[in-house]
């Protein structure tokens, strides 16, 4: 099946069974490898990628529903301001240790921001709760969205 | 098997699947109607559920054993709003739009709040959680209480049934092989005190070991209206309308606590499972009755007088 939609920009058409999950053809057909599959239940979060500014899981996402969407993942979303200044927040913070869970907690991070441009720790941690991260223990990680939402006044 | 890629074959029956993804209710009933009998069509909402139980090997197809007819797109079943003084939720809302909206029922918004985390509440739908039919489906008890009904249609005709009448059993409903669930209606409830709980293992994506859902209307010191519901604690939702109506027009000291308790003790039956024990489930489920009926109210009604 034929499934046209926007990945990071940039219109796109893939041929591909249609039950395949995103997941799968962004990692193994498309060669854009940012985003993990950990649990492959819609638990950690470290797939998520954002359909039409959503936050969602990609490994629970048949392709066929991306039919028209807009689809951003770490990959797009690090060459935008708003992506720099978070990667800079978590740079500061210290908010990554092995990596796995990093491109979620971006895209989280985003989905966090866009919601709300000055979000309280509660918020933070509300719009964390789907994304495991086993290192850090969460603090840094919260730490670099408030260094974000701080040095990126006006962005979100 | 060194140097050639294998290749794992999914789950389930290994033909090549049709999906379909229609624009408008009419196409999606007529595909129900042709699926007919061998039920070869399964309706997918937010497919949270249907995505990991017939999840594949990593990298291959998900293992469906039917052609699925995707509901995402089709504007009549988008709908969230009031009707008949009725609050309507379509089957394609998801539960963020649900949660986000503020007319809906804010102990249904309570109960959405608690599931799982953004991301899936960004997919998942109510129509799906309650098709689902799970005993632990957060959002049943509240559905429970509020009296919701449930419109179920197909080509050539609609029924609209109490959600109590829906679910027959786990994973088990009356939804017929040509009908599709279009939407939960919940009227209008007036009410003084709600209460919901879910008890779990974390705060976010946790399954629930059981739920509780309670409302009651207070008027000069009597219970008007008194309604109970739990989850995960009996194949079905627990909710009695015999010991809600004995509790009906006492005053407080008039209650009977104990034998309210015993009668709900023997409606509660759970199962030991690998999130929880039938003893503590019991136990919680009891304490949580207890609490609503001797702290959240009666403290509460107290303290104004």
């Amino acid at each position: 099946m034929k499934v046209r939609f926007s990945l990071n920009g940039k219109e796109i058409s893939v041929d591909v069974d249609s039950l395949r999950r995103l997941l799968d053809v962004i990692r193994e057909d498309l060669g854009l490898t940012a985003i993990k599959e950990g649990c492959g239940e819609g638990e950690c979060g470290a797939c998520s990628v954002l359909i039409d500014g959503k936050i969602v899981n990609s490994c629970l996402v048949p392709i066929a529903q991306v039919g028209g969407a807009q689809v951003l993942t770490p990959e797009g979303l690090k060459g935008t301001p708003r992506g720099k200044c978070i990667v800079d927040g978590f740079t500061e913070a210290g908010s990554v240790q092995c990596g796995f869970c990093t491109p979620g907690m971006l895209m989280a991070a985003e989905a966090i921001l866009t919601k709300n441009p000055n979000p309280t720790e509660a918020e933070i941690r509300e719009g964390l709760s789907g994304n495991l991260c086993r290192c850090t223990g969460y603090d840094m990680i919260v730490r670099g969205i408030e260094i974000a939402a701080e040095k990126g006044e006006g962005l979100w | 098997m060194v140097g050639n890629r294998r290749t794992y074959p999914a789950r389930g029956d290994r033909r090549v699947h049709i999906t379909y993804r229609p624009e408008t209710l009419r196409e999606a009933l007529s595909l129900m109607k042709e699926s007919g009998k061998e039920k070869r069509v399964k309706p997918f909402a937010g497919g949270t559920d249907l995505m990991v139980r017939h999840r594949g090997w990593h990298g291959t197809t998900s293992g469906f054993p039917s052609d699925i007819l995707f509901l995402d797109r089709i504007d009549e079943l988008k709908c969230c709003g009031f009707y008949d003084k009725e609050y309507h939720i379509g089957a394609a809302c998801t539960l963020a739009e649900v949660e986000q909206d503020d007319r809906a029922p804010s102990i249904l918004k309570e109960a959405i709040t608690l599931m799982a985390a953004p991301a899936l509440r960004n997919r998942g739908t109510l129509a799906g959680n309650i098709c689902n039919a799970s005993p632990a489906g957060d959002t049943l008890p509240p559905l429970f209480i509020l009296d919701a009904r449930i419109t179920l249609i197909r080509q050539g005709g609609s029924r609209t049934i109490p959600i109590e009448d829906f679910i027959t059993g786990p994973g088990e409903t009356v939804l017929g092989d040509d009908e599709l669930l279009a939407e939960i209606r919940i009227p209008i409830t007036e009410y003084t005190h709600l209460c919901y709980r879910k008890v779990g293992t974390r705060k976010a994506n946790a399954l629930s070991k059981l739920s509780f859902a309670a409302l009651a209307g207070i008027e000069g010191g009597e219970i008007r209206d008194i309604r109970i519901a739990l989850g995960a604690v009996a194949p079905r939702i627990v909710r009695d309308r015999e010991i809600e109506a004995s509790l009906q027009g006492k005053a407080f000291d008039e209650i009977d606590l104990r034998g309210t308790l015993e009668a709900y003790g023997k409606l509660i039956c759970p199962i030991d499972d690998q999130r929880s024990t039938a003893a503590y489930r019991k136990q919680v489920a009891l304490n949580l009755i207890e609490n609503f009926i001797t702290r959240d109210i009666r403290e509460d009604i107290q303290s104004k007088e």
